[in-house]
């Protein structure tokens, strides 16, 4: 006897293998985020109280740059990733939990964005 | 979708606080608070980018005592989320598990995490030439 559904059967297919895809993600994320942490709060604790001269100067180094893009991805890609899993826990109104997971990953894609240009605008000028 | 009046299990509030469950709430705030503070980061990165009065307002906030208090929770926080995700990451590699070993990194990542805000502040104002 074959425990697997007429669907399944008619498909032929097991498991796709992407039930991990959203905790893996927030993993290796979270793994990127450990060096570059660490060196975004270093290089700001090393220019507190410096002018905007200096600080557009260290936005535009060409590796500054390169490293603030990849903080700034690994950053908002890892947070969305988070508070969705917080609003599937706590939001128990179905449409209301789909609209605020929605708006926070709509959001965070805009404040990405936003980031990202800033700093190539800086870069390029 | 789900009936009201389903049985719920225990309750968060009839548990005893402990230390593992204190911190695994924290970790959990610590996340939120920062995924409000990269709006500060953005605001920060767009100003110096529009230059001028943009960015002297920003100094500006950040030099408040307000921006100050926000800075040192923002601070500590993200140390917080650093040490204890990089604990999670070692169960995750099922290490560290047990009750006794949960405890010893419990405060292990506690002490770490002011640690690292005392330096990253004291190094913040000698930069500063506060100090």
């Amino acid at each position: 006897m074959s425990l697997r559904s007429p669907l399944g059967k008619v498909r032929g297919l097991g498991s796709a293998k992407e039930g991990v895809a959203h905790w893996w993600a927030q993993r290796m994320t979270a793994v990127a985020l450990v060096p570059l942490v660490i060196w975004f709060v270093a290089s700001v604790c090393a220019m507190v109280g410096s002018d905007i001269g200096a600080v557009r100067e260290w936005i535009g180094t060409p590796l500054v740059s390169i490293l603030l893009v990849l903080f700034v991805i690994a950053t908002f890609h890892h947070a969305q990733l988070g508070l969705q899993v917080v609003l599937e826990d706590y939001v128990h109104t179905e449409w209301l939990k789909i609209a605020s997971i929605a708006l926070v990953k709509f959001a965070a894609i805009a404040l990405a964005v936003a980031a990202i240009f800033s700093i190539v605008k800086i870069a390029l000028r | 979708m789900a009936s009201e009046n389903r049985p719920l299990s225990p309750h968060l509030q009839v548990y005893r606080p402990q230390l593992t469950s204190v911190l695994s709430i924290m970790h959990r705030g610590t996340g939120i608070a920062l995924s409000a503070g990269t709006l500060l980061l953005v605001w920060w990165l767009v100003a110096a980018a529009s230059g001028g009065d943009a960015y002297v307002d920003v100094k500006a906030f950040w030099g408040s005592w307000i921006g100050r208090l926000l800075l040192l929770g923002w601070s500590f926080a993200l140390f917080y989320h650093l040490c204890n995700g990089l604990r999670h990451l070692f169960w995750d590699a099922g290490k560290g598990f047990d009750l006794d070993a949960a405890y010893r990194n419990g405060w292990l990542v506690v002490g770490a995490a002011i640690v690292l805000t005392v330096v990253a502040w004291v190094w913040g104002y000698s930069s500063m030439g506060a100090l």
